[in-house]
């Protein structure tokens, strides 16, 4: 970091960021493990997770190749599954924009569910802080999760498929993300766009190539927004 | 073929893997997109600013995408085959209620493993 004041920043983001190693670290075992159940190298499966860096999109691809499906649509599956790091990086344009283009692209690259949810509610609640304290903050809040999902992937991946069912680490991802959503929900906006998400979700499941997950993420950001509209019209918005 | 034995302890698979095309083709289009679906916004308009209608959507990203991708998992989790199952259920409910009381993020992932665990061994 090219101030001390930066540094500082980063090493708050690395303590805000720390708890989810205990999030990402599981989730980075099962995927090590489902992995190497699925019959990925152990090369293939840590180039896989040091690239893409995508938990959830991650498992999809696995998921699907699993079952034999066409190549081009294990991509666009797993890619649909990351569109939400397009709207994570919009929604973080406006305080990191000015950023000099190298640390906008590593940026782009440790863009996840948890350095982005500990970033927009740092950069909201302290509106004053400078761009480098900013990058500061986001890099440093992502490091103890891509440290912890690399290396436990690789102990999963060599580990393979001696873990019993009986640990259910299937379920770590959905615990995991619903208590990162949960203290999100600040507003009556928040709550409807949540329900709605939730909502659409179930009534889409039926649906090809996780598109269901694309429509109720649309329509629940409308839902939102429009909530937040209505709301500040009528002044009830605080 | 393999015995029906054999594949349901996931050998068939470790055996065969996949034709090193098809999952380098995966890896290589994977990562290249997902960096593009990261980078488009924060690399490409940089601190020109965004509309406000915009910024109002993108306010609820992350509350109307994550519970989409939770949702399925849990009312029909893969592990049970997508049957419902009482103790994923009850640790959904658990993790909500607490992460809603708490609002702590840590706090409510260990009230969720915790039900689940305990569901798990009461339920067999």
């Amino acid at each position: 970091m090219s101030s001390p004041r930066a540094s500082a920043y980063f090493w708050k983001g690395f303590r805000d960021g720390t708890p989810f190693i205990f999030v990402a670290g599981p989730f980075g075992l099962l995927f090590g493990v489902l992995a190497a159940e699925a019959g990925l190298k152990l090369v293939e499966t840590m180039t896989l997770t040091a690239t893409v860096f995508a938990g959830a999109a991650q498992f999809t691809a696995l998921q699907l190749m699993k079952a034999d499906t066409p190549t081009l649509i294990v991509i666009a599956s797993a890619l649909a599954v990351n569109l939400r790091m397009a709207m994570y990086s919009a929604s973080l344009t406006p305080f990191m924009g000015a950023a000099p283009m190298w640390q906008r692209a590593l940026a782009a690259y440790l863009m996840v569910d948890q350095s982005y949810a500990l970033s927009i509610v740092k950069f909201e609640t302290e509106p004053k802080l400078t761009v480098p304290q900013r990058m500061g903050y986001f890099f440093g809040s992502v490091t103890p999760v891509a440290v912890a999902w690399n290396l436990m992937t690789l102990l999963g991946a060599q580990v393979g498929g001696s873990i019993p069912d009986s640990f259910a680490l299937d379920f770590a991802m959905p615990i995991a993300f619903l208590a990162m959503v949960t203290p999100m929900l600040r507003t009556p906006a928040h709550l409807v766009a949540a329900a709605v998400s939730i909502t659409i979700a179930l009534l889409t499941a039926g649906l090809p190539y996780n598109l269901g997950l694309i429509v109720a993420g649309l329509v629940a950001m409308m839902a939102g927004a429009r909530t937040e509209l209505v709301l500040r019209r009528r002044g009830l918005w605080t | 073929m393999t015995p029906p034995e054999a594949s349901a302890l996931g050998d068939t698979a470790v055996a065969a893997g996949f034709a090193p095309l098809t999952i380098w083709s995966v890896i290589l289009a994977l990562a290249l997109g997902s960096f593009l679906l990261r980078f488009v916004f924060i690399g490409f308009i940089g601190d020109r600013p965004l509309p406000e209608w915009l910024l109002r959507h993108l306010r609820y990203t992350a509350v109307a995408v994550l519970p989409a991708l939770v949702a399925p998992l849990v009312v029909w989790p893969p592990a049970t085959g997508g049957e419902p199952d009482l103790a994923r259920l009850a640790a959904a409910a658990v993790t909500i209620v607490i992460g809603w009381i708490s609002r702590n993020v840590l706090i409510a992932i260990f009230a969720g493993a915790a039900t689940l665990y305990t569901l798990l061994y009461l339920l067999g």
